[in-house]
């Protein structure tokens, strides 16, 4: 136990405030999301995500979020477990026609109201996959969409400032 | 390299044995041999892999006539001490009737309804006639890899969930079944597993995949080599390099095209920094699983640092789209063979020194020790690959035992372990990390000067190519037929996934439900990978 708390004591506090790889202040994103959600959301965001189809790369970058130097909990944002408990889907694609019946499921199971990001190329344009006997394409294909954040995947910061865009949208 | 070929003394017993067999010749194929078979044969064929010791790696069809009468090609990969070999037979697409090899070999299980679902062929003496990758996206009067199926399908309007599919259910009294999925309660991907369990105890556990089926086979058709190299990165998006490298080995070999050097290096050094990222980033997963979160966010850290300095060198977090046919898109600049040298060695302490902490506990023990075993021999009748075939017993490693440029410079170090709990497979990730260090110091000290890519050339239409390569998960194989005009007529990629997803249903049994979690994280089987 002790090492544990010697280790935690050595390593501090990670979590990023300054500009990282000439990308804006993660703080600062940060900072205007935790003030969006205060005043739409009563401090708590909740999320859930659905992979829809995707090739897993989303995710793991939705993942990271989580990961200390994100911390996104910090700001009000939290991945929540079932879609009754949330205000936002994240939904990765594309779409496939397995995913279709479930994704829709999910969607109907949201409390309104509610809001709807399609992550990723595949989310928001098919990416790769297209359109097919086995892919609906994307998000919008199946459910409405409110947002739509690009990239291949998008990185932790794109996520970010794509959330932040959503809930600007909403007020 | 084996002095003698592995595969001479097995050769000559199917002829000794009777068998109409016909060695072909085929460059895009080598290493890999190529016999042709007989339909009649194939049972035996498969009878007498298995009694020679053979592993069953993959099967896959290709529909190659335009009318009734013509012909839907079979293959099946078998291995044996680094030696591979592809045994191809064809049946009539009227009446597409073969024998099965999933009585020998239950890692051929899936594979076959694959093919059935994909392609129409009937295996017969299959044990399952249950469909495995189609739910309800088509009839099952279709088959979507025949060539008269259009690749935009028939759709309905909204395709109905899949509700028909018959598990195995468990009997008696106080047993209950769990559903779960294909919906995740966290942030992964979808798939159902179904089970049976009484109290807390797992009686039998089964999976249903297919839920990410994308049709990455069809779509493929028509491609050029560019388009087939960017589909294959997003075959599975945490195995993006070695995918893309293994469809990019399989196209450069149809085309005869030789890689020059420094790309090849450089996609060893992309490769080893995939292994690394995924090993380290599931190691803290598997802590967040047992409620470790001080392991769980240590290593989460680590990952994100790695994948910080993978974008700083390639550009791209995952380094997606960094190989295309004929080497590498980016080069990597000099100032950063020292940044990634010092980079590997900082996080090797780091490791270390997380790992004496974490060794320490009874609280990690008691969790990880003794969960999930899978038992040897249930690993090797499945063909299990990748690092859950090393920590039960399974000694292979493509980059030792067959291998390709630049690994046959290189002397890589291939733990292994017997116990086969989710202790030995983190210990057998553990220790794989440890051997990629060494393989990016040898590789950023020996990196040849050179250019990075050479221009590419169409092959000729029917040109084949086989590409096998040891992603992070294991074994990759993929299979590349072109057409006419440099396009794609047939990809087959066979992700290690195939091999290990059956393993999931064995290793759980007996254990509790509160630890399928972390045998499952152990085993990180991909689902787009697998349900293509």
């Amino acid at each position: 136990m002790l090492r544990i708390l010697g280790k935690i004591q050595r390593l501090g506090i990670i979590t990023e405030r300054l500009p990282d790889l000439g990308e804006p202040a993660l703080t600062e994103i940060g900072e205007q999301l935790k003030a969006g959600i205060g005043e739409q959301f009563g401090g708590s965001l909740a999320i859930r995500e659905v992979d829809a189809g995707s090739c897993n790369g989303c995710e793991l970058e939705i993942q990271a979020l989580n990961n200390p130097f994100y911390s996104i909990e910090r700001f009000g944002v939290h991945f929540v477990a079932s879609p009754r408990h949330a205000d936002m889907l994240l939904v990765t694609g594309p779409v496939s026609r397995h995913m279709e019946a479930a994704l829709r499921s999910t969607y109907d199971a949201m409390p309104e109201p509610r809001l709807v990001i399609a992550v990723g190329e595949c989310g928001a344009c098919g990416g790769e996959f297209g359109v097919s006997y086995a892919s609906c394409g994307a998000v919008a294909n199946v459910i409405p969409v409110d947002a739509v954040i690009r990239g291949c995947p998008p990185t932790p910061l794109a996520l970010m400032r794509g959330i932040l865009e959503a809930i600007g949208k909403r007020s | 390299m084996m002095p003698q070929d592995p595969l001479a003394p097995f050769l000559s017993r199917l002829a000794d044995a009777g068998l109409r067999v016909e060695a072909q010749a085929s460059p895009g194929l080598a290493p890999a041999q190529l016999i042709l078979v007989q339909s009649e044969d194939w049972s035996r064929l498969g009878n007498e892999a298995y009694a020679y010791g053979c592993r069953w790696v993959a099967g896959w069809g290709e529909d190659v006539g335009e009318d009734e009468n013509e012909s839907i090609r079979i293959n099946a990969c078998f291995e044996k001490a680094g030696a591979y070999l592809v045994a191809r037979t064809a049946v009539p697409r009227a009446t597409p009737v073969l024998s099965s090899h999933t009585a020998c070999y239950p890692g051929a299980d899936r594979p076959e309804r694959h093919i059935r679902d994909m392609l129409g062929v009937v295996f017969s003496g299959h044990p399952d006639a249950r469909r495995w990758t189609r739910h309800q996206a088509w009839k099952d009067s279709e088959f979507p890899m025949r060539r008269d199926f259009p690749a935009a399908g028939r759709p309905q309007v909204q395709t109905p969930a899949d509700h028909q599919y018959t598990f195995l259910l468990a009997q008696g009294s106080g047993v209950y079944e769990i559903p779960v999925g294909p919906v995740h309660a966290g942030i992964i991907e979808p798939g159902h597993f179904r089970f049976q369990a009484v109290g807390e105890t797992v009686l039998k556990l089964e999976a249903r995949l297919g839920y990410t089926h994308k049709g990455i086979e069809k779509i493929a058709e028509g491609r050029d080599a560019a388009g087939l190299a960017r589909l294959a990165g997003r075959i599975s998006g945490d195995s993006t390099v070695a995918h893309a490298w293994a469809a990019c080995m399989a196209m450069e070999k149809a085309a005869g095209l030789e890689v020059p050097p420094r790309a090849v290096w450089l996609r060893a050094l992309m490769c080893e920094r995939e292994r690394v990222a995924n090993h380290v980033g599931d190691v803290g997963a598997m802590l967040n699983d047992i409620a470790f979160a001080f392991g769980s966010y240590q290593f989460a850290r680590l990952r994100e640092e790695w994948q910080r300095v993978s974008r700083e060198a390639f550009g791209h977090r995952f380094m997606m789209d960094c190989i295309i046919p004929g080497g590498v898109a980016v080069d990597l600049e000099e100032r950063l063979i020292a940044t990634m040298r010092d980079e590997a060695d900082a996080l090797r302490e780091q490791i270390g020194r997380l790992m004496a902490i974490i060794n320490d506990l009874p609280s990690v023990a008691d969790r990880v020790r003794g969960a999930g075993v899978l038992k040897p021999e249930y690993a090797k009748a499945l063909g299990c690959v990748g690092y859950v075939g090393r920590a039960s017993g399974m000694d292979l490693d493509v980059r030792r035992d067959a291998p390709y440029p630049p690994y046959d410079q290189l002397s890589v170090k291939v733990p292994l372990h017997h116990y086969g709990d989710v202790n030995a497979r983190a210990r057998t990730r553990l220790e794989e990390t440890s051997a990629s260090f060494d393989l990016i110091e040898a590789l950023l000290a020996g990196l040849p000067a050179g250019p990075i890519r050479t221009s590419w050339k169409h092959p000729a239409e029917g040109a084949e190519g086989l590409g096998l390569i040891e992603g992070w998960r294991g074994e990759i194989l993929s299979f590349v037929r072109f057409g006419a005009d440099g396009r794609i007529a047939r990809f087959f990629p066979r992700d290690p996934s195939w091999t290990t997803w059956p393993a999931l249903e064995l290793l759980i049994h007996d254990n509790i439900v509160p630890d399928f979690p972390v045998c499952n994280k152990s085993v990180n089987g991909s689902y787009s990978g697998h349900d293509l």
